[in-house]
């Protein structure tokens, strides 16, 4: 706490102190610009880790607790074969919900790829059976041996198959996102480490005319670090603004767009980007300040 | 104020100064002189803690140099003031925010202070430039702003380095005096120099004592100079 109202105390903005130190005309904009581009990475970042996290999730709860019957058989038996599945089906525990699609959702399932007025009734395609799983979970492989014997042409598929590689990679991007936001910062702590360096170098003359005439090294340090904290904030307040207007524009989550258009930022997760600035902040007062001190140690 | 106990001083190589000792007291007017090159410079970073000694040991104000942090030795030097050789000025500042500055780092509200500074300007005759900057400035007015800068903190101790090094005559008398002044009321005065008519146009004003480094050693300078 103390620390923190020290850090505050130091933005509070000693006008004096930072008049001491005389101007620096584009290399100011540069930091700026630098810090702005960042947090703009850092929002996609950041949505992306928060967009890979919600499919993971997404996918590893809704369609765990789904399931689908295929029953493919002759014309003619298809019936009495979807008849004896959802038999079975039903006398299965840990099954908490049986229920045969229709044709007409068979057809809203396959327009997407074969367009609307398709003939279901005429095409050889198996009925679907969706069965949902109540909590305590069903036993897959008995339930598979005995579709085989009660009803030969009915297929069993729980969705794991396809789902754990999805889990998985969504897993692996959301970690993708949390080191490239790692990487972000420190990367924006080194930018800021050379241009503070840069700027001690160039003042070398006015910190030693400070020193002399009787000057602390925190009063010194605290001209620099006062500038750079307000250009990382600054620029990185922008970039981080532009980059969640740039995330806001993306097309919104659809069913049909699938994955792609589920990157953004939802509900009152608009807020945490907005942590980008003040982090990007507090990355540049200790950036400044160590690299100050560093350089102020050399000077008697 | 000031006490030097068996001091040296070497750079890399050579030895600088050695075997110094000398109590700087309260209100006392001092001259060092030597050749160029001698260690007067060295000798006066020593005084105010922008060197430390390699040998022996300097108290100000009955403190260890050596024992100090560095805020502490920031604390020095606003008890000393310092009129450097070169001056060392904030060149994007007015004269007057250069004057005041060590009120400003100090964290004293130079604005409350303006009449002083007014004052302050007046003495030294640069009432006229105190929104001048630095650079726009003669060598005289540049030492005499320096001399400003110098006082501004009502230091006990005054240092000179080479003062009058780059102005006429008339204008060495000139900070003589204002030097000199400031002895009257009390500050203790440390200036090197090597020029002896200056020396000699102090002694008319002043009980001044003349140290002169030569062999790397302090010696008194006889009554004869």
């Amino acid at each position: 706490m103390n620390a923190l109202a020290r850090s505050l105390n130091v933005l509070r903005g000693d006008g004096q102190a930072g008049r001491v130190v005389p101007p620096t005309g584009h290399t100011a904009w540069l930091t700026q610009f630098t810090a702005g581009a960042m947090a703009f990475l850092a929002v996609f970042a950041l949505a992306l880790s928060l967009a890979t996290d919600r499919l993971a999730e997404l996918w590893s709860s809704e369609l765990a607790r789904s399931a689908t019957v295929r029953v493919s058989a002759p014309a003619g038996q298809e019936e009495a074969q979807v008849r004896a599945a959802v038999r079975v089906l039903e006398q299965t525990p840990g099954i908490a919900a049986v229920r045969v699609l229709d044709a007409a959702e068979e057809r809203a399932l396959l327009e997407p790829w074969f367009g609307p007025d398709l003939p279901v009734e005429a095409l050889p395609i198996p009925r679907m059976i969706d069965v949902v799983e109540g909590s305590d979970g069903y036993d897959a492989e008995g339930l598979r041996l005995r579709l085989a014997a009660e009803a030969p042409g009915a297929v069993l598929d729980d969705h794991t198959r396809w789902r754990q590689p999805l889990v998985k990679a969504a897993g692996r991007l959301r970690t993708l996102g949390v080191v490239s936001i790692l990487l972000i910062g420190t990367a924006t702590a080194a930018m800021i480490t050379l241009a503070a360096n840069a700027a001690l170098a160039a003042n070398a003359q006015v910190i030693r005319v400070l020193r002399l005439v009787g000057a602390r090294d925190v009063y010194i340090a605290r001209a620099f670090v006062r500038r750079f904290t307000l250009r990382a904030l600054s620029g990185a307040l922008a970039g981080t603004l532009l980059g969640m207007g740039a995330i806001a524009l993306l097309p919104g989550a659809s069913t049909e767009g699938g994955f792609l258009t589920g990157l953004g930022f939802q509900g009152a997760h608009w807020l945490i980007p907005l942590v980008i600035p003040l982090l990007a902040a507090i990355v540049a007062f200790w950036a400044t300040r160590m690299a100050a001190l560093r350089s102020l140690r050399g000077l008697m | 104020m000031i006490e030097l106990d068996d001091v040296s001083y070497s750079y890399g190589g050579g030895e600088l100064l050695s075997g110094i000792s000398l109590t700087l007291p309260p209100g006392s007017f001092f001259f060092l002189t030597g050749p160029s090159g001698a260690g007067k410079t060295t000798f006066l970073k020593l005084c105010y803690g922008e060197l430390l000694p390699t040998a022996g040991r300097i108290t100000a104000f009955g403190q260890d140099m050596r024992g100090r942090g560095r805020d502490d030795i920031a604390r020095l030097r606003q008890r000393i003031g310092v009129v450097h050789q070169d001056c060392k000025f904030l060149d994007h500042l007015p004269v007057a925010e250069n004057v005041a500055l060590p009120l400003t780092v100090a964290g004293r509200d130079a604005a409350s202070e303006t009449a002083n500074l007014s004052e302050l300007l007046g003495w030294v005759g640069l009432s006229g430039h105190a929104d001048a900057l630095p650079p726009e400035l003669s060598g005289g007015e540049r030492q005499r702003a320096a001399v400003a800068r110098a006082v501004i903190m009502a230091p006990e101790i005054v240092i000179a380095d080479e003062p009058t090094g780059n102005v006429d005559w008339d204008m060495s008398l000139r900070l003589l005096t204002l030097l000199v002044e400031l002895n009257r009321m009390g500050k203790t005065i440390l200036i090197a120099t090597h020029d002896l008519n200056l020396i000699r146009a102090a002694k008319q004003q002043v009980q001044a004592r003349v140290l002169r480094i030569s062999n790397r050693n302090l010696q008194q300078a006889g009554a004869d100079l």
